[in-house]
Parts: C-alpha cells; sequence; structure tokens
C-alpha cells in the first residue's frame, strides 16, 4: 500500500510543480495567445495533480485510522516540505526564456505521454482513469510544445541558439524520468505503475524526430542528475515551495 | 531644465522605463492578424467570435482553442487570415442597403400559410 501512496504521490507531484512552473508565465507570455496557451497547459497539469492527490490522499486516510485530522489534497500540497516532494528534477528547473520553458514542456509532456498511454491500462483502476482523461490533455501539450521547438529551433538564428542553449540546460534532467525509483518498480510489478525504463527508446526515437526537424542536435552522452523521486531535490524546489505554500504557512487552514 | 519629474499617465510609459523584458513590435506585428470562426455545438453555423496573431493557420487554430475555446464554446473552427477578408465600405452602405427598404414585399409575410404547415 505505501508503494501505491508514494507512487501516486510522484505522479501528483510531477504535474503540480510544472504546473506551478508554468503558472509564472501568466500576464508575462511573449504573445496574449501564447500566455493563455501556457497558463491553459498550467491549469490541465494541476487538475491532474489534484486528481492524483486526491487518490492519495484516500489512500492514505484508508491506512492511518487518524480520524479527526484526516489528510486531504490541499494538505499533501500545501503542507509537505521539499524532501518528501517526489517529482523528478526536470519539471522544477526554471523557466529561463521561452524557449526552455518549451523545450522543458516537450521533454516532460513527450514522457507524460508515452507513461500515461501504458497507464490507463493499470491494474488500478483510478490510476487508470486518471491516465486516460489526462491523455487528451497532454496529446495537446505535446502537439503545442513540439510544433515550438521545430518552430524556434528552425527559426532565426537567435532562436536556434537559445534553444541550443536550453538543451545545454536541460537534457541533464531527463536520464532520471527512466531511472525507476523503488516505488515505481514495486508498483510496477505488481501491474499497477509502469516500468519507465521500457519508455526510454520511444523517447529517445520520438525526440529525435522533432529535433530532426528543428535542425537540432541530440546531445551525446552527458553525466545525467537524479534524486527528485525520492526526494532530494535541486535549489529550486525549495524556492518554489515557499511561494506555493506561503497561504497555507502564513494563514493555517485558510480557505477562500 | 524644469522636466527633472515627468508624469507619465496609464498607457503613456515608454518601454524602456516600464521594466521587464521588451518585446520588440517588430516580433509582434510579424504575426498576421487572423480572424476567427467559432461553430458551436447547438447551431450549424460558424460565428465570427474575434481575432488573434499567429505565425501561421496551424498556430492560429491552436491559438484560437486557447483564446476562444476555454470554456468548451466550440465544436468546430476556421481562421482565415485577415488580409484575405473583403469588406463593403461603410459610405456604400446607402446604395447597397438602402434600395432594399422600400420593398417589403420581398418578405414572406404577406402569404397565407396552410394551418397544416407547422414549421415556418
Amino acid at each position: 500500500m505505501s508503494t501505491l501512496i508514494d507512487y501516486t504521490l510522484h505522479l501528483a507531484d510531477n504535474s503540480l510543480i510544472l504546473g506551478q512552473r508554468n503558472s509564472e508565465w501568466c500576464g508575462h507570455g511573449p504573445v496574449l495567445e501564447q500566455d493563455i496557451a501556457i497558463t491553459n497547459i498550467s491549469l490541465d497539469l494541476i487538475g491532474q495533480a489534484r486528481n492524483f492527490y486526491q487518490y492519495a490522499a484516500s489512500l492514505i486516510n484508508q491506512t492511518i485510522k487518524q480520524s479527526n485530522n484526516p489528510v486531504t489534497e490541499d494538505s499533501l500540497a500545501y503542507l509537505r516540505t521539499e524532501r518528501e516532494f517526489k517529482n523528478c528534477l526536470l519539471v522544477e528547473q526554471p523557466n529561463g526564456d521561452w524557449g526552455q520553458t518549451i523545450l522543458r514542456q516537450f521533454f516532460f509532456s513527450q514522457y507524460q505521454y508515452l507513461l500515461f498511454q501504458q497507464l490507463q491500462h493499470s491494474k488500478d483502476e483510478q490510476l487508470a482513469a486518471i491516465a486516460a482523461k489526462s491523455l487528451k490533455e497532454v496529446s495537446y501539450h505535446l502537439r503545442w510544445s513540439s510544433e515550438w521547438v521545430i518552430r524556434l529551433g528552425d527559426g532565426t538564428e537567435e532562436s536556434h541558439s537559445r534553444m541550443l542553449k536550453a538543451i545545454d540546460e536541460l537534457w541533464m534532467y531527463t536520464g532520471e524520468l527512466f531511472q525507476a525509483a523503488g516505488y515505481e518498480l514495486q508498483t510496477a510489478k505488481e501491474g499497477i505503475g509502469v516500468d519507465v525504463s521500457l519508455l526510454k527508446p520511444k523517447w529517445e526515437e520520438k525526440i529525435k524526430e522533432i529535433f530532426s526537424e528543428a535542425t537540432l542536435p541530440v546531445p551525446e552522452k552527458v553525466f545525467m542528475q537524479s534524486g527528485g523521486k525520492d526526494g532530494k531535490h535541486t535549489e529550486h524546489l525549495g524556492y518554489i515551495l515557499t511561494e506555493l505554500q506561503y497561504m497555507q504557512r502564513a494563514y493555517p487552514g485558510n480557505e477562500w | 531644465m524644469k522636466n527633472y519629474i515627468r508624469k507619465y499617465y496609464y498607457g503613456d510609459i515608454p518601454d524602456d522605463k516600464s521594466g521587464g523584458n521588451i518585446v520588440s513590435k517588430e516580433t509582434k506585428s510579424d504575426w498576421p492578424l487572423w480572424e476567427v470562426f467559432i461553430r458551436s455545438k447547438q447551431g450549424l453555423d460558424h460565428k465570427h467570435v474575434g481575432s488573434l496573431h499567429a505565425a501561421d493557420a496551424q498556430m492560429a487554430i491552436e491559438n484560437a482553442r486557447d483564446v476562444y475555446t476555454r470554456r468548451m464554446e466550440g465544436v468546430s473552427i476556421w481562421v482565415v487570415e485577415s488580409k484575405y477578408i473583403h469588406a463593403s465600405k461603410p459610405e456604400e452602405a446607402g446604395e447597397l442597403f438602402e434600395p432594399a427598404e422600400d420593398k417589403i414585399y420581398r418578405h414572406p409575410t404577406f402569404y397565407k400559410l396552410p394551418d397544416e404547415v407547422n414549421q415556418m
């Protein structure tokens, strides 16, 4: 049971943190239309996170009988500390410029697309349902972000060089996506989770496809960062949580 | 030199004083304007809902999806570059539309419909 909880939290944290990151663009997008596009994606991701958190909360409440203080989606999002978050490092990386945000979204959406395609056949009905529902959103995120990668990579000299810089910044965080944490291996064995290492060839193939159209090079072997799935994060997550959790920390139990 | 202090009014703040990253005007005006037509669930016709900027047709459809169908307004989107729309001139309104004004017999209100015909 506790592996299933960890696994569900991992899925939730991925979506929440990337949603929070993207939402930083709200009001700052390069043009109005794209400002709305990125915040729509942000809302999709936060919606996914809510579904996963609600499920995780119900699982946690089943195991511990602490009737007067039940865990909720809100307490999971707003009252856990940095080391308790299980999101991968990629999603917490700073927005950088528009190109870097696009590339992060592209890497992650491609990953999420492959993941949810498998997860929708999970033995766990709840996870399967959330994955199936989210898959349509993710398909659009993937389409939107890959078109932008092509547009910027194969655009002007300036946009091309910015994409090269973005690849430099982000590529080292992509390896972790396919390194299964303990809870991923265990749930995969039980037919609930997905063996992420199996998604890697397909993911790389798709990245190559889009990169070649975008006239961008796929990096050679570089050292890959990891640790996020087990709560060891880059320095950025602390700042994200500070902002995300500020209200609940300053005014505990505050509602609107 | 009296104008040490210059007062700015809303909309009057020059780009270099407004802070943040300035998107150059060229990038914006490089993207052509598109007119957006959405077909709602209720109707068969695409209705004009507004316009937006986009680099190409594909992007225009996606922008329209994000800007105009967020609240489930539509089931189909048309976009057309604004420059391809030709409009009648307001000053020609007289010759175009006024001649129809005294020809009320063009309205089908003078016909007596048999009771059996319901849906007219």
